[in-house]
């Protein structure tokens, strides 16, 4: 029989990757929001309109979301096996077979999101000390969420993804910047610009030699079986790979969709 | 059971946020500084507006406890030189 | 004439008000373990006074103490004797007061009437330890009160454990629980967190802090009786105190009184005007009088309080006539908000804002709301720290506009007061002793 063409299984293979896709981009947007709002706050920022209390509320609630986002970002990506990423992967980085070092980048920055969602929630019982160290992970948990979905997302070559992307580091960095020019001066305050410039930098030049230039899903880790299929249909119906760059059909634009049932010549 | 409850302030720990008089300001006003002045105990109508300005207090500074406890530290201070 | 082991009719025990103060005039360095045993006999075996009878006899004499706040000393020990566990004593030697020098007149002469008071509260209280606390700037005080206590262990002077320490020189490092922290390792910083000292202060272990004034009187008590003790003072204030004694007086100094003497009587002794001058009775966190208001007075607790005045730790400060109250106090303020902890806002932000708005007056070129804005910002800086400092500072200052509100009504008016058109008919005198303030912001590292 004809393997499963590519119809309704990879339809619905393709419905749960492109919302896992969504889920990722509109998170990371979220969690963009989340941290300007953070800093709006550190910055004691209030107007008539938005009150601290506003801020503040909007913070939290925002960031309750993105939880919930990135969440359903990993059940989607794990309910779609067409990539061999396991539910373990979601809280144990770098586990995955699938483009281990990216993968686990997102791990580690929903591990951090955990911590201090976790911490905030738990804040009467923790020491004021405490809670703060943890949430300052947050500055870190955002790069890393940025470079993972760089890294791992099969989308990182489209003009408005990268779009989309370098509007939220250019929207942290200008808030950084302002947050930055209330603060006093000293070596705090000096290390922090340094990291407002290196790391957009080095962000732009990892898309450059990175996601831009062929061959990046073999040189992410995609695990080879999902770059070269056999004629052997896979789990959820046969695709093949499409041009050079991607590892999956449907989306890349250089892509070319090449069907091969069994059996034919 | 209605208890009045009074609201307390750690001086040291507040650094003048003012989101306690933005959620309670019935009883909370900001001095010319931003740090809270307190004017009164909380009766049982404004408990719950309380409680959000308690938890919402970004340094953790504001509690609220039951009138008529003992204040403790704040108020067996004196200028004490020996 | 004074009366010591030696001159004839020596009763054994010091007579008249000078207790503490016997042989200071002709002495040039620290009495010596054999003078101090020569002058006022051996400090009491542990064996012939138990710790109850040493506590009943403090409490009879209704000692006070001497460090500002005129607690009941036997109340003290008797809370922190009554608690579990072995406790702490902590002699507060640190006087950081600018213009108080009792104690340290009093480490200087007598280390040991000192040593001997804190050896017998820590029996008292059941304690193993002392801990000395002095000024870390006060290198010549640490060697003095080194070398009194390595006599004493060399004596074999008691079995307890005498330790001194240096603390940073910051006004509100003297206070009760700014010691207690540093001795725990932290900054020489008051705190708000109970628990009180009495329960858990060093070491978590039940502290007793106790001025070294107020332990030197422990020591004569535990030697002549509560009964002796009353013999000198007052019968609501029984005993003597230092006081310190400085401005337009013809004799600046430390002086050892009998507690209730006429503030009026101090000020002839030291040879100042109680007519004309102002004075500031009580330190920075003292307040300011008319001499004349206050002369008929004594120098006492319960005998200033209707006039809203404390000795404190007996400091007095003359106000010289060619001086402006609101200038100096200007520049007391100035330094009191310069030595706040930094903890916290209203004292922060309050105590320099009230502190410009009196340069502001005292220089004469105020704005119009200036008095208005004063009364506000005072009524709204007090009780909204974790420590008493911006409360003393305000008290002060608000002093300062009761007692010169004539000259402040003056400087409002852009016109010169009192002191400003008997500048220049008398010779200079001095101006209220205030450390210059540092410009350089305070660095962590000096809180310990």
């Amino acid at each position: 029989m004809t393997p499963v063409a590519l119809g309704t299984a990879s339809t619905g293979a393709s419905a749960l990757w492109y919302a896992t896709r969504a889920f990722g981009v509109v998170a990371l947007m979220l969690l963009t929001g989340t941290v300007i709002l953070g800093i709006a706050g550190s910055a004691r920022f209030a107007t008539a309109g938005l009150p601290r209390v506003v801020t503040a509320g909007l913070h939290r609630n925002l960031s309750l979301l993105v939880l919930a986002l990135v969440a359903l970002h990993v059940l989607t990506t794990v309910a779609d096996g067409y990539a061999p990423i396991g539910l373990a992967s979601a809280v144990v980085p770098f586990d995955s077979a699938y483009r281990g070092l990216w993968l686990g980048l997102g791990t580690v920055a929903f591990d951090m999101l955990l911590a201090v969602a976790l911490t905030s929630l738990l804040r009467d019982r923790l020491s004021y000390r405490a809670w703060r160290c943890v949430h300052w992970l947050a500055y870190a948990c955002w790069p890393v969420a940025l470079w993972h979905s760089l890294g791992t997302g099969t989308d990182s070559k489209l003009p408005w993804l990268l779009a989309i992307e370098a509007l939220c580091v250019a929207s942290v960095v200008v808030a950084v910047w302002w947050r930055l020019s209330l603060a006093a001066p000293g070596p705090g305050r000096t290390a922090a610009i340094a990291g407002t410039v290196l790391v957009p930098l080095a962000t732009g030049i990892f898309v450059y030699v990175g996601p831009l230039q062929p061959h990046w899903a073999e040189r992410a880790g995609t695990p080879a079986t999902l770059l070269h299929p056999t004629t052997r249909p896979g789990p959820v119906g046969l695709v093949t790979p499409a041009g050079p760059g991607g590892d999956r059909p449907g989306h890349d634009v250089t892509a070319r969709l090449t069907l091969r049932p069994r059996g034919s010549k | 059971m209605a208890v009045r409850q009074r609201l307390r302030w750690d001086p040291t720990a507040c650094t003048g946020h003012g989101l306690c008089a933005d959620l309670l300001p019935e009883r909370i006003e900001l001095d010319e500084w931003g740090f809270p002045v307190i004017t009164g105990d909380v009766p049982p109508g404004l408990a719950r507006h309380a409680r959000r300005a308690v938890r919402a207090c970004p340094a953790l500074a504001l509690q609220l406890e039951r009138a008529g406890q003992d204040p403790g530290g704040r108020a067996g201070h004196r200028a004490h030189h020996g | 004439m004074t009366q010591h082991p030696g001159s004839p009719g020596w009763s054994g025990r010091p007579m008249g008000h000078e207790r503490l103060t016997i042989g200071w005039l002709q002495a040039v360095r620290p009495a010596s373990l054999r003078e101090h045993h020569d002058v006022y006999g051996p400090l009491p075996a542990a064996r012939q006074q138990s710790p109850q009878d040493l506590l009943d006899a403090i409490a009879a004499a209704r000692l006070t103490g001497r460090g500002g706040a005129g607690f009941p000393t036997a109340t003290k020990m008797r809370a922190v004797a009554g608690r579990r566990g072995p406790a702490v004593v902590v002699a507060n030697g640190v006087e950081s007061e600018p213009a108080s020098q009792k104690d340290e007149a009093l480490l200087a002469r007598a280390p040991h009437l000192v040593l001997d008071g804190a050896l017998l509260a820590a029996r008292a209280v059941g304690a193993s330890i002392v801990h000395l606390c002095l000024d870390r700037t006060r290198d010549r005080q640490a060697h003095a009160v080194l070398r009194a206590i390595s006599e004493r262990e060399q004596a074999g002077l008691g079995k307890v454990a005498m330790v001194t320490h240096g603390l940073p020189h910051r006004y509100v490092a003297s206070e009760e629980t700014s010691l207690i922290r540093w001795l725990n390792g932290g900054e020489a910083r008051p705190t708000t967190v109970p628990p009180r000292p009495f329960e858990q202060g060093v070491g978590r272990r039940p502290t007793l802090v106790d001025n070294v004034e107020t332990l030197a009187h422990v020591a004569l008590i535990a030697r002549y009786g509560p009964d002796w003790f009353g013999q000198a003072g007052h019968p609501d204030t029984p005993g003597t105190m230092l006081i310190t004694a400085s401005g337009a007086v013809g004799c600046p100094g430390v002086y050892e009184i009998e507690a209730g003497t006429l503030v009026g009587d101090v000020l002839a002794m030291c040879d100042g005007n109680s007519q004309d001058d102002a004075v500031l009775i009580g330190g920075y966190f003292g307040t300011w009088h008319a001499a004349r208001d206050l002369a008929h007075l004594p120098l006492s607790a319960p005998g200033l309080r209707g006039a809203g005045a404390s000795p404190g730790a007996g400091v007095i400060f003359a106000l010289p006539p060619d001086r402006c109250g609101l200038a100096e106090t200007a520049r007391i303020l100035s330094f009191l908000a310069s030595q706040g902890a930094q903890q916290c806002g209203p004292c922060m932000f309050g105590l320099p804002a009230v502190t410009d708005d009196f340069a502001l007056l005292a220089r004469g070129r105020p704005d119009r709301d200036v008095l208005d804005r004063l009364d506000r910002r005072l009524g709204s800086i007090t009780g909204r720290g974790a420590c008493r400092h911006p409360d003393g500072a305000v008290r002060m200052a608000a002093s300062a506009l009761a007692a010169f509100a004539s000259d402040a009504r003056a400087h409002a008016a852009g016109r010169p007061c009192r002191g400003a058109q008997r500048r220049g008919s008398q010779a200079a005198h001095p101006r209220i002793p205030v450390p210059a303030a540092s410009t350089a912001p305070w660095t962590e590292e000096q809180w310990r």
